[in-house]
């Protein structure tokens, strides 16, 4: 009986699995603590209640905005940081990244103090007749402030690693800027762009800080997924365990779904 | 017979799960206490007592909206003990009682409505019945200048004014569903907060155009809210119990606590606020 | 369109001035550093010089006086081919050879068929559905020279072409290289004199940023003026100061080097000069020989090299091809002293 040629594993120490393990466990044991105790008899009457579905369908359709935002928004912040030299890009670039290590609930705060009634721009949306606060167009708005950052981290990276050798080709053959970032640049960042927008919806999707202290909870309007479990937890631990398995399921599916639709070629 | 060159995986996993099970078996129910409250001011540097009665540490769960109050009572018995330290943790009534259920080292648990501290007794986690110390009923609370022009809750419904109430799953939100019954309107609001303090928040930013909350709270907002108050509000009164719980280290310390409050030195704090007696 | 460029880069030290007649082909040559592959940056407009001009026909792409112009590379008529094919991974081969064309707005029939057309003048038309993954270095190549091709540039600049490719592949681009550049005006920058030779029609050789010489290929292979230029093509070349010797002119440079040759016509004494003369015409002696060549020259050996057949012995300032019999007969090692001779009919001397 003979094994079949393989490359040895090298640069992995046996130890390594050990702390490997671990920190696998320290993720994954809260997540199978919390499997046990789901009330499985009650989980479909749980999860398809008014209220439950109501925010499903709110937090799947606001996280879709979001993260189509943070792709329109994000690519270009991405492309200018990763292909520009100006001073002060550093300071910059922290500003941006700002939201990933505010609290959410700060980030709620600055939000409604620029876009609130008496915000920096409330008086101004109030005269166009835009009324943000409360309203599902302030959820999309905490979503994108919080989510953006990582579509642009992942962007950048991927433009930096990325170099412009093929845009510098592109410009010699005769395209146009426009013509070298559409048909040259954004296609061959695509896959880096797919994981910052996969990254993004699920941040948007788990978002909970900013969205209760800038858009309030009303059911269907701004009562996100995250909010209803919050907010079950008074009256009824049991369907806020069900509401957080059903999050998990859908963010763990739009990561396995995007990172398999990728992988393939 | 192939050498391995590395330690068998498996043996390495059984190793790291018995490690993080033992660690959770030897881990017990004691969590870290949680003092989200500020600390008392005055904190007495003896650990012994001599005199002035009971002492050592306990450690007192309230409802939020008793952040105030209790703090000065907190004050007050620390200079009227010495030697005892009073830390609070102010939450929610149901994150507390939650907290409470599932090992929280706490000595004392004061709630905004009764319904919460039934999970406690229905458990027997109490050392004695609790006692209702103090009542609070809704006052309708507006920003300072009053921009919609509110004056009673039927205003509340007019269209074009933005109400935000508490989440019915919540005591001061169940206070104003009886509310709305007793007066006969049904208020659609643009927000449903968790706390009353959210509510408190979005009135005195200006976001809301009106709010229902405890005549405590306004009270303690000062000028950035004004308050209305309105007939039904009798409706709906939100006893508040206190009770000494059985896993409390320092029983002694506990009870004078609780009679702290329900005393006439704890009274008078709570009237100053605005609680009224209870029922 | 003539292309006329002046250069000026402080960062790599570089002051060139360039001169390219219509449909002539210009190789650059120089080692690795000089800065060639700097000069089709400012000229493909991938790079902004510090000062000069470059100038098509009557176009200016780059200007640095007064308010100074500057065209873009999109917009130049310039097309560039880099050493690596750099075929865009996300298209196949016939979307790359039409990305030119429908960048220039040509609708995508008709870009298609352009596309179609130089692929199959590329002799690569079989390519055509393929993703460049699935190319070989030839391959690509073909391909990448039918895309530059195809966008129908005004001038073509070409980066070592074929440096990145084997052994087998590059004489059949060094072909297709040949019958497609005849009558097209390009810049070919290379540090194979073999590729000058077969490919351009003037050669300009550069050396730490500066061109020290330019002109006709065969000129300036055959009797270079520079040391540099001689090393390149494989030539001794000695400079010095002239006087007559008889029938011949000897030139005699710094440090006691004599070397006596023929010149075409007559130098006067005392100016500058240049003697010129191949490596296989020297012979090695461990003593000076008998007989009276006209130019010995003693020297230490300081490498020996491989060179096809032969062995090339390398002293200070000349070269000598020597077989390896000849080599193990004089039993000579890196560090012995040699005579090396010359016969002045062998050498060229012009002034320089």
């Amino acid at each position: 009986m003979s094994r079949s040629a393989r490359t040895p594993r090298l640069g992995l120490p046996g130890w390594v699995f050990l702390p490997a393990v671990l920190g696998a466990l320290f993720v994954v044991l809260p997540l199978l603590a919390m499997l046990t105790r789901v009330d499985w008899a009650q989980f479909p009457a749980l999860v398809t209640s008014e209220s439950s579905r109501a925010a499903l369908l709110l937090s799947l359709r606001t996280s879709a905005a979001s993260t189509v935002l943070c792709v329109l928004f994000g690519a270009p912040m991405a492309v200018v940081l990763a292909r520009t030299r100006f001073r002060g890009q550093s300071v910059l670039r922290s500003l941006v990244l700002l939201p990933l290590v505010l609290p959410p609930v700060v980030g709620g705060i600055a939000l409604l103090y620029t876009f609130g009634r008496r915000g920096l721009l409330g008086h101004t949306l109030d005269v166009l007749g835009l009324q943000v606060a409360f309203s599902t167009t302030a959820v999309v708005m905490a979503q994108t402030f919080v989510a953006l950052p990582f579509l642009v981290v992942s962007l950048e990276g991927a433009l930096r690693t990325g170099g412009q050798r093929y845009e510098e080709v592109a410009a010699t053959l005769g395209a146009r800027p426009t013509t070298v970032f559409l048909r040259v640049t954004l296609p061959l960042v695509l896959p880096g762009l797919a994981s910052g927008a996969v990254l993004a919806f699920a941040r948007a999707l788990g978002e909970f800080g900013a969205t209760i202290t800038f858009a309030g909870s009303l059911q269907g309007v701004t009562r996100t997924l995250p909010l209803e479990i919050y907010l079950q937890r008074e009256t009824d631990p049991q369907a806020a365990v069900a509401l957080s398995l059903v999050l998990v399921v859908v963010a763990t599916t739009v990561i396995t779904v995007t990172r398999r639709s990728r992988v393939a070629p | 017979m192939t050498r391995r060159p590395h330690p068998s995986r498996p043996a390495l996993v059984a190793t790291a799960v018995t490690l993080a099970l033992g660690t959770v078996g030897c881990g017990g129910g004691s969590g870290d206490s949680t003092s989200k409250g500020s600390p008392t001011g005055s904190s007495s540097r003896e650990a012994s007592s001599t005199g002035g009665g009971p002492s050592g540490e306990i450690t007192v769960f309230a409802a939020a909206s008793l952040k105030k109050t209790f703090t000065r009572i907190g004050a007050d018995f620390e200079k009227a003990h010495p030697g005892a330290k009073v830390t609070f943790s102010f939450a929610g009534s149901s994150d507390l009682v939650a907290q409470i259920q599932q090992g929280a080292p706490a000595d004392v648990l004061a709630t905004a409505d009764t319904r919460n501290m039934g999970r406690v007794t229905a458990e027997s986690l109490t050392t004695a019945p609790p006692v209702v110390f103090a009542s609070n009923t809704l006052e309708i609370a507006v920003p300072a200048g009053n921009p919609a022009h509110v004056s009673s809750l039927a205003d509340l419904v007019q269209p074009g004014v933005k109400v935000v109430l508490c989440a019915p799953a919540v005591p001061c939100g169940s206070a104003a569903t009886k509310v709305e019954q007793a007066a006969g309107v049904d208020i659609k609001p643009v927000s449903e907060e968790q706390s009353v303090t959210d509510v408190l928040g979005k009135v005195s930013a200006g976001e809301a155009d009106a709010g229902l909350v405890y005549v405590t709270d306004v009270e303690g907002a000062g000028d950035a809210v004004q308050g209305i108050t309105f007939p039904q509000s009798s409706a709906a009164v939100n006893s508040y119990p206190i009770a000494a719980l059985k896993a409390s280290r320092n029983a002694a310390l506990a009870d004078a606590f609780v009679q702290a409050v329900t005393g006439a030195p704890g009274q008078q704090v709570l009237a100053a606020a605005g609680f009224a007696k209870a029922p | 369109m003539t292309l006329d460029a002046v250069l000026r880069v402080e960062r790599r030290d570089l002051d060139v001035r360039l001169r390219v007649e219509p449909g002539r082909t210009l190789a650059l040559l120089g080692a690795n550093g000089a800065g060639k592959s700097t000069v089709l940056a400012c000229i493909a407009g991938l790079l902004q010089p510090d000062a000069g001009k470059v100038h098509l026909g009557d176009r200016v792409l780059f200007s640095a006086h007064g308010s100074g112009t500057w065209v873009p590379p999109h917009a130049r008529g310039v097309a560039l081919l880099a050493q690596e094919a750099r075929l865009f991974p996300h298209l196949s081969v016939e979307d790359n050879v039409a990305f030119g064309p429908r960048s220039a707005g040509v609708p995508r029939r008709t870009a298609r068929e352009r596309a179609a057309h130089w692929l199959a003048e590329v002799e690569a038309s079989e390519l055509a559905p393929r993703r460049p993954a699935a190319l070989s270095g030839g391959q690509a190549q073909r391909v990448a020279i039918a895309r530059a091709l195809a966008t129908e540039p005004e001038v073509l600049l070409l980066d070592e072409p074929l440096s990145a490719l084997d052994v087998e592949a590059a004489p059949a681009i060094r072909q297709l290289l040949r019958r497609v550049l005849r009558d097209r005006t390009t810049v070919v920058v290379t540090h194979d004199v073999l590729d000058a030779v077969l490919l351009a029609d003037d050669v300009a050789v550069l050396q730490s940023g500066r061109v020290v010489e330019q002109g006709p290929t065969a000129r300036v292979l055959s009797r270079p003026t520079s040391a540099f230029a001689a090393r390149i093509a494989g030539l001794n070349l000695v400079r010095g100061t002239a006087a007559a010797s008889g029938t011949s002119t000897a030139v005699s440079a710094l440090g006691g080097l004599r070397v006596e040759g023929l010149a075409d016509d007559a130098i006067p004494d005392g100016d500058a000069a240049v003697a010129v003369f191949s490596p296989t015409a020297v012979g090695v002696y461990r003593e000076a020989p008998h007989g009276s060549p006209r130019t010995t020259v003693r020297a230490r050996v300081t490498d020996l090299e491989p060179h096809g057949h032969q062995v090339r012995v390398h002293t200070a300032h000349v070269a000598a091809d020597v077989t390896p019999a000849a080599l193990a007969e004089l039993g000579i090692g890196v560090g012995d002293e040699v005579v090396l001779t010359v016969k002045a009919s062998e050498v060229a001397v012009y002034p320089g």
